[in-house]
């Protein structure tokens, strides 16, 4: 009973409409911009998260157990943030009348309402499920190995390239799957802070909410392709775990709280 | 070609205190219950630890001096580590393992032959035997050139049957090398074959310190006494006529020992000086147990029989002779030149 109600909704969208209807509607004007924002601004969001995140979480993940988790609390609170909470935050932080806004007025910087703000919301959204789990993966490095390399001459950098990133591979992957789908997904804050305009910053997911009122069977389409998208986030993520554990030390999604020892 | 060790550290619950000097080709054991902070010795001397104060020189080069504010970074300092349960990269395979270190233009082959593990050079570590594993870890600390060898149980991860024959090769090589080594063991019988020296460290430590042998024949407390395999009879001594020490034992009887002491003391004996008979013998014996057998646990030409608080190591031939079983009553014999007397808390 509970498995099929969990598995319902998602067999509707497909059964609703026949497959070729499904593509027929995905080739609609309004479904390719969309695809083509959300194409366009995941990637750079994603690349954002991977730069800036793995280092990061490479830094908290190898400082003092104390301070680790009071990090890893403050990278954690936009996830369990309300979206509109978020949406509100981002304009009040980046908005024109926002607390940085004065400063990007001057340099003639407006985002509010560009792909821009798409970025931004989506990277703020999604970061944290990658960085939470890229903790985790570089916590579970077997301490001694880095320690192994130093003492066989590797510097910090050698040690970070030649061990911890490779050994937490498969962790940092299935961050990775997961802080995409959270991001594809992205539909508050997206539309508090960067709006829904389309061929701008409407994405997929908010693509389906106006196709809704317009042409349900569009909506349908975008979702169903949404579907296939989650699903082979999933499963990618599961296959990287399985991976991960074969080669290195187990513990994909443990909170990355760890007792000192 | 020397290492120098003088480092102070707190670690819960105690500071460690360690001053040490390990020569040119010599091997020094370091002994003692966990947490005694032998590991913790090895760290501070390889980098990874830096210690509340300090030094530490390898071969004339400070690598460590607090009050001069000095601290070389590990990867600078040659060191050849060997890890408890060896730290092998997992993602790498033996040869990358072994080469890591290497400085550029090194023969990695060489190593692999060295150490038999050429035909094992594209082998995941995962593969590898307990003795294979050890033996892709030295050459991979040895790939580095260093100056100094740390080597931290190098000998616990690996099953009995193992055991000894990697303990023989890894003496040889220990002497090859001719470098200052210290080992780190908790095992007193690997320290007696490795090591040239012994030090026993205890609580942040080394109370005693010395070749093993030493070590067996004076022990200077009761945990050295006890680390070296012999059995210790508490209670308490008094002069006694002829230079003798009494010892009035908190499990009954006395015990009298050559040795000079006063107040509470442990009896320490070796089970091979311990002769068991089924009657109270008349020889120079000064000290007779009678007690019944425990436990008799043969070990291949030899036999190692409990009663009460002593062990008693005799021939499998004498065990024979005698018949003896578990429950039989013998008398256990031990001269008093042979009771060493250490003090207990």
């Amino acid at each position: 009973m509970a498995l099929a109600f969990l598995v319902l909704p998602v067999v509707a969208i497909f059964a609703r409409v026949p497959p070729g209807e499904l593509l027929s509607a995905l080739g609609t004007e309004a479904a390719k911009d969309a695809l083509v924002v959300t194409v366009k601004t995941n990637l750079v969001s994603m690349a954002l998260i991977l730069a800036f995140g793995t280092p990061a979480a490479y830094w908290i993940a190898t400082r003092e157990p104390r301070l680790r988790d009071v990090v890893v609390t403050l990278v954690e609170l936009p996830l369990v943030l309300p979206p509109a909470v978020a949406g509100i935050g981002l304009l009040a932080a980046f908005g024109r009348l926002g607390l940085l806004g004065g400063t990007m007025d001057a340099l003639g910087i407006d985002i509010a309402f560009t792909q821009t703000a798409v970025v931004l919301a989506v990277t703020f959204v999604a970061s944290p499920f990658y960085v939470r789990t890229a903790v985790a993966a570089f916590e579970a490095v077997d301490p001694a190995l880095p320690a192994a390399a130093r003492t066989l001459g590797a510097g910090p950098g050698r040690v970070f390239f030649r061990v911890a990133l490779p050994l937490a591979a498969g962790g940092l992957g299935a961050g990775a799957a997961l802080a995409f789908a959270r991001g594809i997904g992205e539909f508050g804050a997206t539309i508090m802070f960067a709006g829904s305009l389309e061929g701008r910053t409407q994405t997929l997911s908010l693509a389906i909410y106006e196709q809704f009122d317009l042409d349900f069977d569009v909506a349908l389409a975008i979702s169903a392709l949404l579907v296939i998208v989650s699903g082979t986030v999933l499963l990618s993520v599961k296959l990287l775990t399985r991976w991960r554990s074969g080669s290195t030390t187990p513990i994909p999604f443990a909170p990355s709280t760890r007792t000192s020892s | 070609m020397a290492l120098r060790i003088d480092y102070s550290h707190s670690l819960r619950p105690f500071d460690a205190h360690v001053e040490l000097t390990v020569a040119a080709g010599e091997t020094l054991a370091l002994v003692g219950p966990s947490g005694a902070g032998k590991t913790t010795t090895l760290r501070v001397v390889a980098g990874l630890l830096r210690p509340d104060r300090g030094m530490v020189a390898v071969d004339g080069e400070t690598w460590l001096d607090t009050s001069a504010g000095l601290e070389r970074p590990a990867e600078q300092r040659r060191v050849g580590y060997l890890f408890q349960e060896y730290a092998l990269f997992p993602h790498l395979d033996v040869a990358a393992n072994v080469a890591f270190g290497a400085p550029r233009g090194a023969s990695i082959d060489e190593l692999l032959e060295r150490f038999r593990i050429g035909a094992l050079a594209r082998a995941r570590v995962r593969e590898l035997s307990g003795g294979e594993r050890q033996r892709v870890a030295l050459a991979r600390a040895l790939a580095r050139r260093p100056a100094t060898l740390l080597l931290d149980e190098p000998l616990s991860a690996l099953d009995a049957h193992t055991k000894t024959t990697v303990r023989g090769e890894l003496h040889e090589l220990l002497r090859e090398l001719g470098l200052p080594t210290i080992v780190v063991t908790h095992d007193f019988e690997d320290a007696a074959a490795l090591a040239d020296r012994v030090g026993v460290i205890v609580g942040g430590r080394i109370v005693q310190q010395g070749p093993a042998a030493g070590l067996v024949a004076e022990p200077g407390d009761a945990f050295v006494a006890s680390l070296t395999g012999a059995s210790l009879l508490p209670g308490v001594a008094r002069a006694a006529p002829d230079g003798l020490t009494e010892v009035v034992l908190d499990g009954g009887g006395s015990a009298w020992s050559t040795d000079a002491a006063t107040g509470r003391v442990g009896v320490a004996i070796h089970a091979w000086e311990v002769a068991l008979a089924r009657e109270t013998p008349d020889d120079s014996s000064l000290n007779h147990f009678r007690g019944a057998i425990t436990s008799v646990v043969p070990l291949g030409n030899r036999a190692r029989v409990r009663v009460g608080d002593l062990v008693a190591e005799i021939s499998s031939a004498s065990l024979d002779r005698l018949a003896l079983e578990e429950g039989d009553v013998v008398v256990a014999s031990f001269k008093a030149t042979a009771a060493r007397l250490v003090p207990l808390a």
